[in-house]
């Protein structure tokens, strides 16, 4: 079993000197680096990765800021709790395939992470640079730098033991799932029920904010170490829990994702042009819409509102922009401050040109003769008290209702676990909510072989937290499995 | 690779494939659909399984050429492959002894309508099955319906062949003749949706089995949302059958539309 902090101890001799090296002084006194991007008015032309990276010299000067704390926060901050200051000092001292090696030891999928976790949440919002009231060590950034940049890792020795597990879906939560068994010696076959691997990270993250190439990476990493990969099978339709018993699987990680779009259930939301965030960004990522060599049609949106204010919704946002659309609004009901959604892709979305409507609420939608929709209805709203969420909840200012032409709305107000696995699984126990049921230490499930982790176990959250399911139910259910053996 | 193992042309626009997929042919029940790619640009496409045979491994399937993808998945030949097929998708249909059952079928929708004949009849009930379509050559699957049907009407809309006359004259001889206890109908929306105006004035329940735009068929993009009683319902996780007289086929149409 990986520790993490016996690969880079603090007090290994390198870090000591490292340590020494500078004052803290001369550390608190560098600026934070700012992240290359390309420029607004071109990005929003084609498809290309808006942040472009960091420099080897941009990224070692970073990596000096960290102080190297006695007791970093940061880690406390990161759901997996990767050894943050062990790879940023590998890179002050040059060594980008040991800082590598130090994240993939935590892991599974860093140059994902480095792009789109929130760090000013996690990590970062803990460096004790905030404490001084300075801009925290851009983690994320050096996290990005280390798995782009460090050469591919050589496959580690494994001891087969012959044990086959499966596991239903490929995103976050089932690739990280399917490394950790895999390095532990176990036979992995993933089924995926799209036609591409890499689930979310694929149809829903747009290729400006996340490049194909970069999952496709990890992937074939995860197939170097023998892990199987299954298109076009769907756990629990294609093949039964049991059938899955009988080809000779022993354990089953479920980790299929938060399938359901939500709607708000207004008048006028199913007509022609209205659509979900997971419907417009699959058309336009995982099917090629809009683009010569692919058959999938996208409407073509002049004026595009988007409601939510989740990532989802940025994304949605941004890819309006890019496909064409004049202008874009993003409707939410409550203010700026309240959005779920990363500072980076709010202050991203508004170099795009996008509009935001905040403390509105669509209320109706309006069509044209042939039924696609010409205007919504908002309501404007205004903040009251806080609610379960701890955010102030937002309430109708009675009477203020405007109107605004759109031809195109993108409903990005969250999802629902996926039915499918939940309800084809007989005696599996399920929440309210319709998420599987977990013990939260070991991700198992009421049935003792099968697992689960990521959105169908937490309903909706992000790509890291899922990540660290698939390595806690690794590591359980390999430990469960070896102990019968 | 989902090869295809055997085609027969129907009519002009009305094609049979049969397809190796041993895994959704030893999966699938009566009132299934999976989704099909043709290449790599290829659109996801909903069809309803027509028939299985899991001693070979394969499943068949009846596409109509309505647009783009459809006419590559007609264009396919023994030997070719598609690139992707999954399933089986939706809620399988609820067999069950009720007594008489009228099965309607028009056009293509005769393909999907196949494998609840045969089960329905397995089950113990009584089935008289009305075919229709606009004229005699594409009325479909005749001789394979015969053998679990206890009557066949056949209606056409030009006299060409059977009776002439619409699908939903054939029904209310029926119903006006004996008891019904169940209709179930596949077909054109607008047909769908007249079948359900005439049941629902005779109180024969009726169920329908929707074909909807689809992007992957499990339930994450909501594009096959319909109007089910009031409530927003998904076609393939919910359905692909409804019962009739809750739908909003008016709506329905609507969104069918979308991409035209």
């Amino acid at each position: 079993m990986n520790n993490d902090n016996n690969i880079a101890p603090r007090s290994a001799q390198w870090r000591e000197d490292l340590r020494k090296a500078h004052s803290a002084k001369e550390r608190s006194g560098i600026p934070r680096v700012k992240m290359p991007e390309l420029d607004p008015a071109y990005r929003i032309t084609c498809n290309e990765e808006v942040n472009r990276g960091i420099s080897a010299e941009q990224a070692v000067i970073e990596a000096r800021r960290c102080m190297d704390c006695p007791d970093p926060q940061c880690m406390q901050g990161c759901p997996v709790s990767i050894n943050i200051p062990g790879f940023i000092k590998n890179i002050e001292r040059g060594e980008i395939d040991e800082a590598a090696r130090v994240l993939r030891a935590t892991s599974a999928l860093p140059a994902v992470c480095g792009r789109v976790c929130p760090q000013e949440k996690q990590c970062e919002s803990r460096c004790i640079y905030n404490k001084m009231k300075l801009q925290p060590v851009a983690i994320g950034y050096l996290e990005r730098f280390a798995a782009d940049h460090a050469s591919s890792a050589a496959t580690p020795d494994i001891k087969p033991n012959g044990i086959r597990v499966a596991v239903a879906g490929s995103g976050p939560a089932g690739l990280s799932f399917a490394g950790e068994m895999a390095r532990l010696g176990f036979k992995v076959t993933v089924y995926e029920a799209l036609h591409e691997i890499g689930g979310v990270l694929k149809y829903g993250i747009p290729e400006f904010r996340l490049p194909n190439a970069i999952v496709d990476r990890e992937i074939k990493s995860l197939e170097a170490l023998g892990v199987e990969f299954v298109k076009d099978c769907i756990v629990g339709k294609t093949l039964s829990f049991d059938d899955l018993a009988d080809i000779g699987f022993k354990g089953l990680f479920v980790a299929s994702g938060a399938g359901l779009p939500r709607f708000m259930g207004i008048p006028g939301e199913n007509l022609i042009g209205i659509m979900s965030s997971n419907e417009y960004l699959t058309r336009v990522n995982l099917m090629g819409a809009g683009r010569q060599e692919f058959d999938t049609p996208v409407l073509p949106g002049d004026s595009v509102a988007i409601i939510g204010g989740g990532n989802t919704a940025m994304d949605s946002v941004r890819t309006a922009r890019r496909m064409g659309a004049a202008r874009v609004i993003l409707v939410y009901r409550r203010s700026e401050e309240e959005m779920p959604a990363r500072v980076e892709e709010i202050k991203h979305a508004k170099e795009e040109g996008v509009e935001f409507l905040t403390l509105h609420n669509p209320i109706e939608y309006l069509a044209d003769s042939t039924g696609r929709v010409c205007a919504m209805r908002v309501q404007r709203m205004a903040l009251g008290e806080p609610d379960a969420s701890g955010r102030r909840s937002p309430v109708p200012v009675e009477g203020a209702i405007d109107e605004i032409p759109v031809n195109m709305v993108i409903v990005s107000v969250g999802v629902s676990p996926n039915p499918l696995i939940p309800s084809a699984i007989p005696g599996l126990g399920i929440s309210r909510r319709g998420t599987i049921e977990v013990d939260p230490d070991t991700m198992q499930s009421s049935i003792p072989t099968l697992y689960a982790g990521g959105d169908i176990v937490r309903g909706g959250a992000t790509v890291i937290l899922a990540m660290g399911d698939g390595r806690r139910a690794a590591r359980a259910m390999a430990s469960s499995l070896l102990k019968q053996q | 690779m989902f090869k295809i193992t055997d085609k027969e042309r129907f009519s002009e626009h009305v094609v049979k494939l049969v397809v190796e997929a041993p895994m959704i042919a030893h999966s699938r029940r009566p009132g299934h659909f999976v989704i099909v790619r043709v290449g790599n640009g290829g659109e996801r496409i909903p069809l309803t399984i027509a028939d299985a045979d899991t001693c070979a491994g394969t499943i068949t399937l009846v596409v109509q050429e309505v647009g783009v993808s459809t006419r590559k998945i007609c264009a396919l030949e023994p030997g070719d492959c598609f690139t992707d097929v999954v399933g089986p998708l939706g809620q399988a249909t609820h067999i069950a002894n009720v007594g008489t059952v009228v099965c309607c079928g028009g056009g293509v929708g005769v393909a999907p309508l196949l494998p609840i004949i045969k089960a329905m009849k397995q089950a113990g009930n009584k089935v008289i099955t009305v075919l229709a379509a606009r004229t005699k050559d594409l009325i479909i699957l005749e001789d394979q319906v015969r053998p679990y049907s206890d009557e066949v009407v056949i209606m056409t809309d030009d006299g060409s062949y059977g009776r002439k006359g619409l699908v939903t004259e054939g029904v209310e001889d029926v119903i006006r003749r004996e008891k019904v206890d169940l209709v179930v109908t596949i077909g054109p929306a607008v047909m769908m949706k007249f079948v359900a105006l005439l049941t629902k004035k005779y109180e024969v329940p009726t169920m329908c089995s929707l074909n909807t735009i689809m992007v992957d068929g499990t339930g994450m993009c909501g594009a096959c949302r319909v109007t089910v009683g009031g409530k927003t319902r998904f076609v393939c996780i919910d359905g692909p059958e409804f019962d009739a007289h809750q739908v909003d086929f008016d709506e329905m149409m609507m969104r069918l539309r979308s991409y035209n």
